[in-house]
């Protein structure tokens, strides 16, 4: 009875153990490999703009109404006992600290991780892959490498560019809409604001690039069994990339603020 | 030059290589014949060291692949040119930057001299303005002889052929076939090639090999594989559906 109960445990475990494992395996080589000599800068640059710019509107967009209704919602509330003037400070707290990193990680992802494991994937199983390592090109150099610094280095700009347009999102809706006046909104957002909130919001911008792009190549790179495995890859990737996103976000957190 | 002794590969449990002995000297053109998942491209990734063996050794030119470092292995590769069997060229990059894509990682030229030199690869397979097309504006037989300049564009002294001629139409196919020829009269490369098209086989082989349940169970010149005693071979080489081969085993 025990050993069997033990067995199942053994068995539920084993699978997520082996994918942690490997997936630290690929973060190891693709670490020793960026540093490695020749430095493929331009196609690290392709993957900064495909990663960067390309994903500029769809984060535009979020930035701005987040600002918005993180605006709206809390000059109701705090309407209420008359906190109107605070709604400044929440807005930029909360976008620098929380909902910048996370919502465009999540966007990002949604976007750019989908589209690294789809195509990885279908590397793969039409030999792409192959292909590279027999013209004696290191696969995890040449398509992970510029893949993992792109996200390690563009979502955290992407993040300050999330970071004022949410703010302005704010304003907007604050000054313009409901009628506050400009300064009181303005003191109210600089007031609280301390550099140490923007800082620690992109050091979890810059995990959460690592930490989706890894993943999405990983599961790219691992990928089998034709376009449905493609399929799968890419859901994989965005679910799983989405959840250590949420998951660690509470961790970094705690540990950074 | 190349050997494979005793190789041994499983995925799972399916056991596919049980002990695979193969010699190709220098210049030699050997053709691996099998049935479809019977292991042959598992033969020819364990030779440019795509996959490990289980068990055995492989050696290219004397050099035992598992003792190798990952910069040793690339170096080894570079004496290598292989044509996938749907050709495995990069969809993202025009023609002549598949065709040159070793010279643009591995060599000083200009981006003009690549071109040129993909030009003239190109022109070796019959192929002329092509060089700025997408790979998937071409058509199959197109492919395949992309995929063969691009194999032969680092000059490599051995050249692997995944089932060179598979998907196409029996004109292109025998296009392939004099190509590859063509390329062993002119280059003076080892090749070895696996198929399951007879008519390929006694075109490019100088020697033929047949894998039948993870051994090489027999090997000959293309005369003496067509008069072969053996009924495994036989049944083979005529396309039976009767015989001692069985469908689970193929």
């Amino acid at each position: 009875m025990f050993i069997k109960f033990a067995e199942m445990i053994g068995r539920a475990v084993k699978g997520p153990l082996e994918e942690v494992g490997r997936l630290m395996l690929l973060l190891f080589s693709v670490l020793r490999l960026s540093l490695k000599r020749p430095y493929d800068v331009r196609i690290v640059m392709k993957q900064m703009v495909e990663i960067g710019i390309n994903s500029l509107p769809v984060v535009l967009i979020t930035a701005v109404f987040t600002g918005m209704v993180l605006a709206l919602q809390s000059y109701t509330g705090f309407k209420r006992f008359g906190a109107e003037g605070l709604v400044g400070s929440v807005v930029a707290l909360s976008m620098t600290r929380e909902l910048g990193p996370v919502l465009c990680a999540l966007i990002v992802t949604g976007r750019a991780g989908a589209a690294m494991a789809a195509e990885l994937g279908t590397m793969r199983v039409t030999e792409q892959i192959d292909a590279l390592e027999t013209l004696a090109t290191n696969p995890v150099k040449y398509l992970v490498v510029p893949r993992f610094l792109s996200g390690l280095i563009m979502l955290p700009a992407l993040v300050i560019v999330t970071d004022i347009i949410g703010i302005m999102g704010g304003y907007f809706v604050t000054v313009t809409l409901l009628g506050t006046s400009s300064t009181s909104y303005m003191n109210a957002t600089w007031d609280f604001l301390e550099a140490e909130d923007i800082y620690n919001g992109l050091i979890k911008a810059a995990f959460f690039g690592a930490a989706f792009a890894l993943i999405s190549c990983y599961r790219g790179f691992y990928t089998t069994g034709g376009a449905e495995g493609v399929g799968k890859a890419t859901i994989g990737a965005v679910v799983l990339s989405s959840m250590t996103i949420l998951i660690s976000d509470y961790f970094l957190s705690a540990w950074l603020f | 030059m190349i050997e494979l002794a005793g190789i041994h590969k499983s995925f799972g449990s399916n056991h596919v290589l049980r002990g695979v002995d193969l010699k190709v000297k220098k210049g030699e053109s050997v053709v691996v014949i099998g049935g479809s998942g019977s292991g042959k491209s598992v033969i020819l990734k364990h030779i440019i060291g795509l996959l490990k063996p289980d068990s055995g050794k492989v050696f290219i030119d004397s050099t035992d692949l598992s003792g190798l470092d990952e910069d040793g292995l690339s170096n080894i590769r570079k004496k290598f040119g292989m044509l996938f069997q749907s050709a495995a060229l990069f969809d993202s990059m025009r023609v002549w930057e598949n065709v040159g894509f070793g010279l643009l990682r591995h060599s000083e030229m200009s981006n003009d001299e690549v071109r040129e030199a993909a030009s003239q690869k190109l022109r070796l397979v019959g192929l002329a303005g092509v060089e700025d097309l997408m790979p998937s504006e071409l058509s199959g037989g197109m492919r395949k002889r992309v995929g063969l300049a691009r194999a032969i564009a680092m000059e490599p002294e051995i050249l692997l052929y995944d089932e060179p001629t598979t998907g196409l139409d029996p004109i292109m196919a025998d296009v392939i076939d004099v190509l590859i020829v063509e390329m062993r009269e002119r280059l003076n490369v080892t090749s070895i090639a696996i198929t399951h098209d007879m008519k390929s086989a006694y075109k490019i082989a100088d020697r033929i090999a047949m894998l039948y349940n993870g051994v090489i169970i027999s090997e000959g010149t293309p005369d003496e594989i067509k008069n072969t005693a053996d009924p495994v071979v036989r049944q083979f080489i005529e396309g039976n559906a009767e015989g001692p081969i069985t469908l689970e085993r193929i």
